[in-house]
């Protein structure tokens, strides 16, 4: 399995006049766990329902595993999805989610809905509108998987979860891409949820994707640099700011070069993910304020 | 076998964190020649990681001839590291003379380790 699990380009979403995903150039490669990340109302929804077919773009084009989201039954087949919330049919118990997903999904895996409900604990009598809501998570997450899908795509699945449940379901999801080897998909608005998870991660901010790649490849590409205060512009050849702040005699830039930083008058640091995220975010939330400065 | 944990703010990639305590354990002799260490699933159950940092991590030590991987059986350590113990006393009793005579020169145990710390980072620098 070498094809893209997701490939866009300059997909757009509007609804009426408002922007909910603009020009979205991606390309996904496969057997990666992906973190989805940007602030509530960013489009990360939007991108994923995109991606199963729920939407259809205004402008732009979008495929996965080489199809048309939604395109038929095989690519329906191949995708496994779950919506913000993990929803489930309050008054169907666990017995009768899984028997609807069995009579639904052609490569639906019985063997391994048996041995995940078991292993969590869940009684197949019990009406999903009866469980907590770590329960309803698994259980939507093993409706999904059973589904044996190539690609799985979660939108927010621990937003709503205690710090024990998350780590649980993380630490499930976690299991079953080391044995089946699937792509996943998934959102979050905290970095730090999919810190450890992902080795891929797009972030996505008032509806542009401002930076994707794998994590390793991200991380050995920014620097934070501190030093004597100056000009962005005096920075080494080919590092492109992507925030810069000032106190005093001091300027410290977050950066990305691909070529090592090497000036002795700066101290380089690596970055965190969590760290390297938080400057892009702030990078969106104030474009102008490195120009104004060097205007003055 | 080796229970892997994770320190979140020492800075050490987690890849990384996980190679150097299956070295830490083969040099304690926690783990010796034939050990199975633990499935690459169990250890992302227990660390809730990607599988890749662990695969990662134990492609890394097999590089290194640490282990040996046998495809549908499991990851097993392919030596002992304890040869190295015959040197480690000695040097061990010399440090120990060294950190008596620098806290007798009146300095206080973050010196001394800030001391010890960038005069080894300097020397890894020269060697390379």
């Amino acid at each position: 399995m070498t094809q893209a699990v997701l490939q866009a380009e300059g997909l757009t979403k509007r609804y009426g006049r408002r922007v909910a995903l603009a020009d979205c150039t991606l390309d996904v490669p496969p057997g990666r766990v992906v973190g989805l990340v940007g602030p509530n109302g960013a489009g990360k929804t939007t991108l994923l329902q995109l991606a199963v077919g729920m939407l259809t773009p205004t402008a732009g084009r979008i495929t996965v595993l080489g199809d048309r989201p939604g395109a038929g039954p095989v690519q329906l087949a191949k995708v496994g999805f779950v919506a913000q919330d993990a929803p489930t049919y309050a008054n169907l118990s666990v017995e009768d989610h899984l028997r609807f997903g069995a009579h639904t999904n052609p490569r639906w895996d019985q063997t391994l809905a048996d041995e995940r409900t078991a292993q969590l604990g869940l009684d197949p009598r019990q009406k999903a509108g009866r469980l907590s809501g770590g329960q309803r998570a698994q259980l939507a997450l093993t409706m999904a998987i059973a589904k044996r899908p190539d690609l799985l795509i979660l939108d927010e699945p621990v937003a709503s979860l205690d710090p024990i449940a998350r780590r649980e379901f993380l630490s499930g999801l976690m299991a079953y891409t080391a044995e089946h080897r699937t792509s996943v998909i998934l959102s979050s608005h905290l970095v730090s949820d999919l810190e450890r998870v992902c080795d891929h991660l797009i972030v996505l901010t008032a509806s542009r994707v401002r930076v994707a790649g794998d994590v390793d490849e991200l991380m050995g590409t920014h620097y934070r640099l501190t030093g004597a205060r100056r000009d962005a512009a005096d920075l080494p050849a080919g590092a492109e700011v992507i925030e810069h702040s000032a106190a005093g005699r001091q300027s410290t830039f977050v950066v990305r070069s691909v070529v090592p930083i090497d000036d002795p008058s700066l101290s380089v640091e690596q970055l965190t993910l969590e760290d390297l995220v938080l400057a892009y975010l702030s990078r969106t939330a104030a474009p102008h304020r490195p120009e104004l400065e060097t205007a003055r | 076998m080796i229970e892997f944990h994770l320190d979140g703010r020492s800075g050490v990639a987690p890849y990384m964190q996980l190679i150097q305590q299956v070295r830490q354990a083969m040099r304690l002799g926690l783990l010796r020649e034939g050990d199975r260490l633990p499935t690459i699933k169990d250890v992302v159950a227990k660390l809730t990681i990607n599988p890749n940092t662990v695969l990662k991590a134990y492609r890394e030590l097999e590089y290194e001839g640490l282990v040996t991987a046998r495809p549908g059986v499991g990851t097993f350590i392919a030596r002992t590291l304890n040869e190295e113990a015959a040197a480690v006393e000695p040097l061990r009793e010399e440090l120990r003379g060294w950190l008596r005579r620098a806290r007798a020169a009146g300095l206080d145990p973050e010196s001394i380790e800030a001391l010890f710390a960038t005069t080894f980072r300097a020397q890894l620098q020269e060697s390379a």
